[in-house]
């Protein structure tokens, strides 16, 4: 957001802000620990919107929870923005001074009246209307997200969508208001602050900036690409045209996670050489022609990882990892000298340091500071700097600290890539519960009381109008797939939607029925968005719904 | 943000003490060196002050006061070891030690002997003193619950609800003696709103709630704290950076914890923090 | 808000009627469309307060709360069932399992087993009444000690009712129609279910003065007169109006404190069940002098005839104007909600009674903060019990100075007595303050029974025995407190030297026990080592030396370190008695007790 990747606001900021808006986001099941900052605000007052199509067991604590339509998003909130604008109640002196593009903007949300997003959406106007007023006029107010706004192909345009009402309200920079993604691992973040991502080096630099590829280099004592490298899905796509014919995969399962995964798994298959280092033997492993075992980053690794409010924190090895199993540094440098290229043998905090003298964010964390301060928050540019609470504070500066205002981006509703048809009558959205973990290859080493299992949620009378009883065998079909599952009944779905979580692949393969289509800018796969059929399975096998406890015998977790 | 600190000045056991506006005396007497024994009390949690064995004289009130929940006055004059406090922490401890299986409340133990509380006085030729008697309930794979060593502290109720997690599955019911940390109609645990975080565990002084992982290891006779290790380090599960205490013992992990001063967690993790590391070691990853 | 988590079990048709009748039908989820739902902290905080008039409800339809009900009643008011199971089981007369007795049993029979009642034949009247095939419940205090051995039917599929209630006023308030009477000028003289003959005999006078006066020359009148409250601590009226009276910006509160529980005490029943207006009239006149909007009456659960009395004031209040917008003219919004309680002595404490009112286990609050300003819903309260309310309608009327012309310096005013035990005339009686313990006995007639008086007990089981050398004694504040009595809630309850004081303490300490409400360990632990200490006496006749040693250590840990006035009384009726001898005289030759230091 406005030029670095990362929340705009700390975990402490929710306890005492007075309105959340909950967007996309089962924070209460997928972050338990920051839904216990957010329940702290709702104690001391603050009130909370859920917008999701899900009610979700987040949504349960709002005070007022608004079931859109999967993949209109962009809708509701520009119609909030058009709300706030038409009653006067958006942040003039903010915008003029902090902001640019508002009259565009104002333009473009014309046409998303309340009554145009309840078409759209499907919830009611005045609910719309009165999250508009509440957001506008509270003195604080937090836009907390998830996968619900990034998993479509249109990924940045959603969130954008809703840092437009943050500079409509000039609710970020500030203490109490800000926006905020909420990351799904432990270092989502850290990566990205780390340059892991294709366009980046360490501390969100840019490849095509000559001054930091120069300063790359002369550290790294090589030279450097200076354009992009590929995303997840352009690999893939690099993989189809068989322009990719090795891939090494670092603690990734693609071959359960990707969206329209058989297809995924056939392009691995294609492949010329696989390398997958991984802890344990997931389903991309077995496909592997090297496998390098791994040591746990978090428990048998020394290190650190970034948070969700850009706190990083060091990780430390408790226990020492089993048999052929190395830490990851040691593989990697041992790699490179295959390869050719001595890296010695930097211990972590070595390459800390590294870090620290390259990335300005990072540079006044020492590791001693890591240690007896907890953590530090991004950005830390000194070592007198205690690091930052939240970002953007540059905004309500007089003179905007010499940046550029910041820019109101006009977006428009699409709608979900794959549309319902007659063919394929219902939604299908994915998610996550509480005691799992995205493909199970963890989460399925313990023995969770609370599993909620494999099974695809169905709303009463769509079960009703199927024939379908709960616990019945279906199969769900999308253009892309089809899958064997039991049927839930569940109250808390709207008509016309179904859910499943994707933990468990060795029971379910959910993502052969998810889209692979892609956000160009994020390049994210509408993982929430698939058009399905469900259909009686005649010959009902009973079916185990929880893997077995005991990790020995689990079918290899994918 | 910015807090203006206003100091109180106050005596305590004649030690003349300052301390910012609103600090309880548990904590000014902490400031002052002096140690306060308590029960159900806890950094994380809000002071119920149910346990009384944190009560002090303040002159001029009638009763002791408990000194977890009381914040300080200026000028107010604290005894933290005079005989009524000495007696009324003795009998608490003793009351305690009469009514259930404190064995695994090591700190208690010490405080025990600091005040010469000798629980078992109360039984006589002729009259066995009631105590609360329970087995355990085993119900699942993560927790087990002791009542029998239940002090009824209050701290895995604030946990569950109000201080935590906002889940409510337990509550105390009943009353007086027969008083018992509960679901409704005693329902077992995975039929309750469990979602097992662990929280309870986490906070309870005496070991009535605790991992399977230890009661099992306990009752093997494999639970050796003395050579336990704690690691701090960060949960995988989420993006939200978690603070995990792993509790090692023959280099694998036994329990998980989390610090009660982190700016994150404050103590509380979910249930894949607190129970999702045995992937870590199954019998697949040797 | 919570996980809300509801269980398999659904209610039938009757549980959900009845809970309808009880709380109508509430909005803490309001589903207004598919795709639209409200709910949330704030409606759920709003509503839990209907929890136990919802429990009441059930217990009422099938003589016991089901899971079935339970978890309809959660879903309704979004309370966790974990949450509600606790609320429940901390109330004597609500049950979580199902009676075996058949449901066609139209009510199970509370028979009162505290110290009045022990001693005027109760268990005959147990025995006769199981006999007779009725379902007999063995209950503490009823409140009805002028007529023991005392009865409460709780009804099942039908109301509540006291077999009792028919007797005439005569038999409960023997100075009936006395013009010198000051509190209890309308019993027995004034129809208590009409307003019109209220207002006739000078009802609402006082109210109208009040508003004349203005909330601040109300409250000085208070504090002038020096009326305290007469629950038993006697705390000055006119300091909490005026405490309340300063708060501002938050709503406030006055509640009538009707749990009247202390075994021996039935004197607000008696002025509830025959002058309720003037229990209403009065509280309307607290909330007019401290600015409180809203008033709660919590009456105890087995007080039928009292909160009929009092619904049908209300609703008669409410029709003239009396009560709600602009009520009697004031120019201030006031109204008034009755709340019944479900049998537990420790909901008469102030803090309590607001746990239990809000919804919650009815578990006092340490105090600091006090109630007037963090009381009913952590907010500005004042609380008094209906015979302080009642005060300050004279007060207001006649004015500080007249007040003070009654009883003495420091104990100004008339005082209601409940006396009891073995006199001829047991009953409700006002005298004024300094009239000594003797003259009170001798107005209750000549003992009953061949014995000669041994003890009295004052201020009921939370407060002491006196001897008979204690009849010159004047029933004041600071002469009580100066023998080292107390008055209490105004018991008088008389034993002759035939009654088996052994078997009296027993169920003192048992009655403590079990009204311990559990939350601090030195009153949870310490009432049931008091009472293996009794049951030992009682077995033995005397004490072992080591137990003897644990009889003050107990009882000081109690009086030192629990949170409320049940811990810090626990001990008292015990110990007095101990120092009386009156153990070891029933006894034959007990041990001989120390003397009180």
């Amino acid at each position: 957001m406005f030029g670095a990747g990362g929340g705009t606001s700390s975990y402490e900021e929710v306890e005492e802000t007075d309105v959340v808006l909950l967007w996309g986001s089962n924070a209460r099941e997928a972050h338990p620990i920051y839904f216990h900052h957010l329940l702290k605000g709702l104690d001391n007052g603050a009130r909370m919107y859920s917008v999701d199509p899900r009610r979700t067991s987040s949504s349960k604590f709002a005070d007022a929870w608004l079931g859109l339509n999967v993949g209109t998003d962009i809708a509701l909130a520009n119609a909030v923005g058009r709300e706030i604008i038409a009653a006067g109640l958006h942040n003039t002196d903010f915008i003029a001074h902090s902001t640019q593009g508002f009259e565009h903007y104002k333009a473009a949300v014309e046409q998303y009246t309340l009554e145009a997003a309840e078409e759209i959406t499907g919830v009611p106007a005045h609910a719309i209307r009165e999250l508009a007023h509440d957001y506008a006029t509270a003195d604080t107010a937090q836009i907390l997200w998830t996968l619900g706004i990034t998993e479509h192909h249109n990924a940045v345009e959603n969130v954008l969508s809703l840092c437009n009402l943050a500079l409509l309200t000039g609710h970020v920079g500030r203490w109490g208001s800000g926006l905020v993604p909420l990351r799904g691992q432990n270092n989502v973040q850290g990566g990205g602050d780390m340059g892991a991502l294709p366009n980046k080096f360490p501390g969100f630099q840019d490849v095509e900036d000559p001054v930091a590829l120069a300063k790359f280099e002369a550290a790294y004592h090589m030279s450097l690409p200076n354009k992009p490298g590929l995303h997840l899905t352009l690999m893939f796509e690099a993989m189809e045209r068989g322009e990719i014919k090795g891939l090494y995969v670092i603690g990734e399962n693609p071959a359960d996670s990707e969206a329209d995964v058989a297809h995924a798994r056939k392009l691995l298959d294609g492949l010329d050489i696989l390398v997958v280092q991984d802890i344990l033997m997931t389903r991309t492993a077995e496909m592997a022609d090297v496998v390098l075992p791994a040591a746990v980053g978090w428990a048998e690794s020394e290190g650190t990882v970034t948070s969700s409010e850009r706190r990083v924190q060091r990780v430390r090895a408790a226990v020492s990892p089993p048999g052929e199993a190395r830490q990851d540094t040691d593989i990697i440098g041992d790699l490179a000298n295959r390869l050719g290229v001595d890296w010695g043998t930097p211990t972590p905090q070595d390459l800390w340091d590294e870090l620290r003298s390259l990335s300005p964010l990072h540079a006044g964390m020492s590791w001693e500071r890591l240690e007896s301060e907890g953590g530090l928050q991004w950005p830390c540019r000194d070592s007198d700097d205690p690091g930052s609470a939240f970002l953007h504070g540059w905004l309500w500066a007089d003179d905007l600290e010499g940046r550029n205002p910041a820019s109101f981006s006009a977006c428009h509703h699409e709608g979900p890539k794959e549309q319902l048809s007659d063919e394929f009558p219902l939604r299908l959205t994915t998610g996550r519960a509480l005691d799992s973990y995205n493909t199970g290859v963890q989460s399925g080493g313990y023995a969770s009381p609370i599993r909620y299992g494999a099974g695809v949620d169905v709303n009463p009378a769509d079960a009703a109008r199927l024939g379908l009883g709960d616990g019945d065998r279906v199969r769900v079909c999308s253009p892309r797939g089809s899958v064997e599952t039991s049927v839930r009944i569940q109250p808390d779905i709207p008509e016309g939607l179904t859910f499943t979580t994707f933990h468990f692949p060795e029971l379910v393969d959910v993502n052969q029925l998810t889209n692979p289509e892609w956000d160009p800018r994020s390049g994210t796969a509408e993982f929430k968005a698939a058009a399905v059929r469900i259909e009686p399975v005649e010959n009902q096998r009973p079916e185990q719904l929880t893997p077995s406890t005991d990790p020995a015998t689990t079918p290899a977790d994918g | 943000m910015t807090v203006t600190e206003v100091s109180v000045n106050l005596t305590i056991n004649g030690q003349a003490v300052s301390v910012p506006e609103g600090t309880s005396i548990h904590k000014a007497c902490e400031s002052a060196g002096i140690e306060t024994p308590t029960l159900c009390w806890a950094e994380n949690l809000t002071p119920v002050n149910v346990c009384r064995v944190c009560v002090v004289e303040v002159e001029g009130s009638r009763a002791l006061v408990p000194s977890c929940a009381r914040a300080v006055e200026d000028e107010m004059v604290v005894q933290t070891d005079s005989p009524r406090v000495r007696h009324s922490r003795k009998m608490v401890l003793e009351f305690l030690g009469s009514s259930v299986d404190l064995s695994q409340a090591t700190e208690l133990a010490e405080w025990m002997r600091h005040y010469g509380a000798d629980p078992d006085r109360y039984d006589q030729p002729g009259l066995v003193a009631e105590r609360i008697s329970e087995e355990p309930k085993i119900q699942d794979d993560l927790y087990i619950r002791d009542y029998d060593k239940c002090v009824l502290c209050y701290k895995c109720v604030e946990a569950c609800g109000d201080d935590a997690q906002h889940t409510y599955a337990i509550a105390v019911s009943g009353r007086g003696f027969d008083a018992r940390i509960s679901t409704e109609f005693d329902t077992v645990l995975p039929d309750s709103a469990c979602v097992y975080c662990g929280n309870c565990i986490g906070v309870c002084p005496t070991g009535a709630i605790q991992f399977k992982t230890e009661f099992d290891m306990r009752a093997a006779g494999e639970w050796r704290p003395d050579e336990q290790d704690v690691t701090t380090t960060v949960c995988s599960f989420c993006g939200v950076g978690c603070n995990l205490e792993l509790h090692t013992q023959d280099d694998r992990i036994v329990k998980v914890t989390s610090p009660a001063d982190h700016s994150v967690t404050h103590g509380h993790l979910c249930i894949k923090g607190r129970f999702g590391w045995q992937y870590v070691q199954p019998p697949t990853r040797k | 808000m919570a996980d809300l988590f509801i269980g398999d079990d659904i209610a039938d048709e009757i549980e959900t009627a009845a809970v309808k009748a009880a709380i109508g039908v509430p909005t803490a989820v309001v589903r207004e469309t598919e795709r639209l739902v409200y709910g949330g902290a704030n409606r759920r905080h709003d509503h839990r307060h209907l929890l136990l008039p919802a429990l009441h409800g059930l217990q009422n339809a099938k003589g016991w709360i089901s899971p079935g009900g339970l978890n309809h009643v959660c879903e309704l008011l979004q309370v966790p069932p974990a949450e509600a199971y606790g609320v429940a089981t901390f109330y004597e007369m609500f049950r979580l399992d199902e009676p075996d007795h058949p449901s066609e049993v139209a009510h199970v029979t509370h028979v009162c087993v505290d110290a009045a009642c022990q001693i005027a034949a109760n268990e005959e009247l147990i025995a006769e009444l199981e006999s007779n095939g009725e379902h007999v419940h063995r209950s503490p205090c009823l409140g009805q000690c002028e007529r023991a051995p005392a009865q409460f039917r709780q009804g099942i599929g039908r109301p509540d009712s006291v077999p009792a209630d028919a007797v005439e006023v005569a038999r409960q308030i023997p100075q009936q129609g006395d013009p010198s009477l000051r509190l209890l000028r309308n019993v027995g003289v004034v129809d208590p279910t009409s307003l019109d003959a209220y207002r006739a005999n000078g009802g609402y006078l006082a109210l109208a003065k009040a508003i004349e006066m203005g909330p601040a020359e109300v409250c000085t009148a208070v504090a002038d007169s020096g009326l305290s409250g007469r629950g038993g601590a006697a705390f000055p009226t006119g300091v909490k109006w005026r405490a309340v009276a300063a708060e501002r910006g938050r709503p406030k509160h006055v509640v009538a404190n009707c749990d009247e529980s202390e075994p021996g005490t039935f004197k607000d029943r008696i002025v509830m069940e025959q002058d309720p207006f003037a229990v209403i009239e009065s509280l309307t006149l607290a909330g007019f002098a401290t600015g409180a909007e809203n008033g709660w009456i919590y009456i105890r659960g087995e007080y039928p005839l009292a909160t009929a009395r009092l619904e049908n004031a209300v609703i008669q209040a409410r029709e003239a104007g009396l009560l709600g917008d602009d009520a009697a003219g004031s120019g201030h919004h006031f109204d008034i909600e009755i709340r019944r309680g479900a049998g537990a002595y420790i909901c008469g404490e102030e803090t309590a009674l607001f746990a239990s009112l809000e919804g919650f286990r009815g578990e006092p609050r340490s105090k600091p903060p006090f109630p007037t300003t963090h009381g009913l819903f952590r907010e500005p309260t004042a609380i008094n019990n209906p015979e302080t309310l009642i005060n300050t309608l004279g007060i207001v009327l006649h004015g500080a100075e007249d007040y003070r012309s009654r009883g003495t310096e420091r104990s100004p005013g008339t005082k209601l007595l409940c006396v009891s035990g073995r006199v001829s005339e047991p009953g409700l009686y006002e005298v004024e303050f300094g009239t000594t313990l003797g003259q009170v006995l001798d107005l209750a007639g000549p003992l009953t029974g061949s014995g000669t008086l041994a003890a009295v007990l004052m201020g009921g089981a939370a407060g002491s025995f006196v001897g008979p050398d204690a009849l010159d004694m004047p029933l004041t504040l600071e002469d009580t407190r100066e023998r080292g009595t107390t008055l209490g809630s105004g018991v008088v309850m008389a034993f002759t030297d035939e009654i088996d004081m052994t078997g009296v303490l027993v169920r003192i300490a048992e009655f403590f026990k079990n009204e311990s409400c559990g939350q601090c360990v030195p009153c949870r632990v310490g009432t049931v080592r008091q009472h293996e200490t009794m049951v030992q006496i009682q077995a033995k006749g005397s004490l072992s030396a080591q137990r003897r040693s644990l009889v003050d250590d107990i009882a000081e840990v109690m009086v030192d370190a629990s949170i409320c006035g049940l811990g810090h009384t626990a001990a008292s009726a015990v110990n007095s008695a101990m120092d009386l001898g009156l153990l070891s005289k029933s006894n034959g030759e007990g041990p001989q007790f120390r003397e009180r230091s």
